[in-house]
């Protein structure tokens, strides 16, 4: 087909009777299947040499329909599909359809479940940010950053795994408020955290900061106005490294963020090392805000008051009529949500993450869509590669910060 | 008509200035959506961009009200930085060859999402420059996420309709 992806320009190839100095350029692939591309993204480079002349973004590999799923599922069953969205952040994705609904239904979330999120998606940047940290180093050469963040990531997931029983994917919020009770000994486990993290965090910055090969291949690279971005669609530490302290936890608060204590990190270079600069400042904000969560942690419940629509406890299920009843209708029909649409946003790690969800009155979501960053920031690849060279594409891709579930969905 | 409230408000005292844009309005949830005539979106964008300060498109996604006619409400949400306001416009267009101007020219992050809402519901968008289907496969039949497209789709991608 004359207009597939796959052909290039008609001219190129039809070289045989010009002479062997004409200026040809190579197609290439670069991926689906690559170690770079951070996921399933194939990228159709024209190349002169090492410079990529046009670089064609085609996404839709790791699409799973995640957004149909959504239109048969309960409103509260759909709170696992939301954590594979943004595989690498569940919890946030997790955070912005709670929210969402709970717009939706004007239901108030008792304090001590607003601040258990708040700390738990804090957690959830600094995971983030490691992986990001990771495997943007291991792109650029630093392979032993990679094995470093990964081992503070353990942490991490163990951490997890005592909230909720789950690694990774662990839907701990729900409407309402949490999932389950925080566990026994969760600040003990907490403080320990809080307390490593700021010192790894240092070591990072003793290996890259100053590093002279970090600095020549991230300063200077994928250069990008604030203008650009903003109307590419770009969100996040992107718009952040590049001078506008735009962070959606100052601007819209949601889920009790307006009484932490924590600045927002800008720079103005607005190239690869800005970028990481910015995202390493934010894992420290982070930890600020995570230790003020665990020093202020509210009493109480830890779940809305709201027999319809939150599970009752399990012993008062097994001994009070209403509590049967409920727990009965909640399970098998589900709980309905007055008619309306809502647009939620949060400060994901990757950007403005945003949930568009659509009641038309029943059990189920009538349309819920997932506004991702990653698709957002991928805008900005096209114009970000072309013209660069091969080395310094993988390290623009990388302070991209995309995962390909968010993308795709 | 627009209820008194919604009539009052800034940005839809602002879009007298493109008058009879406005179909319907309804203000819920704390959140402002205002119904826009599909030939007039672009209009309204490009005032809302250039003297309105609404600097972002977060997303362009649309909604399909099977059976209802018009049946898809394209739905595009602003953003104001500066302003720190958020504004919702919709635009209903018909289920037979459903088609609406892109506003890409206003935004180009429209682009993608465009992109998007052609390949999942199947709405055309006039003088976008490259409508192709961005998340399934190009030669997929049938528009995923319209009501009429079943969850587990077809074991084999032949015609939907």
């Amino acid at each position: 087909m004359s207009d597939s992806i796959l052909s290039p320009e008609p001219g190129v190839e039809n070289q045989a009777s010009e002479p062997s100095t004409a200026r040809r350029t190579m197609t290439l692939n670069m991926g689906p299947q690559h170690p770079s591309t951070h996921g399933v993204l194939r990228i159709l480079l024209e190349l002169d040499g090492e410079t990529i002349e046009k670089a064609d973004a085609d996404i839709g590999f790791l699409h799973t329909g995640i957004e149909k799923e959504c239109e048969v599922k309960t409103w509260q069953q759909v709170v696992p599909l939301t954590d594979r969205v943004d595989y690498l952040a569940n919890l946030s994705n997790n955070l912005c359809y709670c929210l969402a609904v709970e717009k939706l239904l004007q239901m108030e979330i008792p304090p001590k479940a607003q601040w258990m999120r708040v700390m738990l998606t804090e957690v959830t940047r600094i995971n983030s940010h490691l992986v990001w940290l990771g495997t943007h180093a291991l792109d650029i050469g630093a392979m032993s950053m990679f094995m470093y963040c990964f081992r503070e990531r353990e942490e991490i997931l163990r951490l997890f795994e005592m909230f909720s029983g789950q690694r990774m994917m662990t839907s701990y919020f729900r409407i309402g408020g949490l999932a389950l009770e925080p566990p026994r000994g969760w600040h003990a486990a907490m403080e320990r955290f809080s307390k490593m993290m700021p010192e790894r965090i240092d070591e990072y910055e003793n290996l890259l900061t100053n590093n002279p090969i970090w600095t020549i291949r991230t300063q200077g690279v994928g250069q990008m106005s604030l203008e650009d971005l903003l109307d590419l669609g770009v969100t996040g530490p992107m718009i952040r490294a590049a001078g506008m302290p735009w962070d959606i936890r100052k601007a819209e608060p949601y889920s009790s963020y307006d009484r932490f204590d924590f600045n927002v990190p800008t720079k103005t270079a607005s190239d690869v090392y800005a970028r990481y600069q910015v995202r390493i400042a934010e894992m420290r904000e982070s930890c600020r805000i995570v230790r003020q969560a665990m020093d202020g942690m509210p009493e109480g419940a830890w779940q809305a008051d709201s027999p319809q629509i939150v599970l009752p406890e399990r012993e008062k299920m097994k001994t009070q009529m209403e509590a049967l009843i409920y727990h009965f209708k909640i399970v098998t029909e589900g709980f309905t949500v007055p008619a309306g649409e809502v647009y939620q946003v949060i400060e994901a790690p990757r950007g403005e993450l945003g949930y568009y969800a659509v009641s038309d009155g029943t059990t189920k979501p009538y349309r819920v869509h997932m506004r991702t960053p990653s698709f957002g920031n991928l805008m900005a690849l096209k114009p970000l590669l072309e013209g660069s060279l091969i080395a310094d594409s993988i390290a623009s891709l990388g302070s991209l910060d995309f995962v390909l579930g968010d993308t795709d969905r | 008509m627009l209820a008194e409230g919604i009539q009052k408000m800034r940005v839809v005292q602002a879009l007298e200035a493109c008058p009879g844009a406005i179909v319907d309005g309804k203000f819920d949830r704390q959140e402002l959506t205002l119904e826009i005539a599909p030939d007039r979106i672009v209009e309204v964008c490009r005032f809302l961009k250039d003297q309105d300060q609404f600097v972002r498109l977060a997303a362009v996604t649309c909604v399909d009200w099977y059976p209802m006619e018009p049946r898809f409400a394209v739905v595009y949400h602003l953003h104001s930085i500066s302003r720190n306001e958020r504004l919702r416009l919709s635009c209903r267009v018909s289920g037979d060859a459903p088609e609406i101007d892109s506003v890409i020219s206003v935004w180009r992050s429209a682009d993608w999402y465009e992109r998007e809402v052609f390949d999942l519901f199947g709405v055309r968008f006039r003088n976008h420059p490259n409508l192709k289907r961005i998340l399934m496969p190009d030669d997929w039949q049938g528009y995923p996420l319209r009501k009429d497209y079943p969850v587990h789709g077809y074991k084999y991608s032949y015609p939907a309709e």
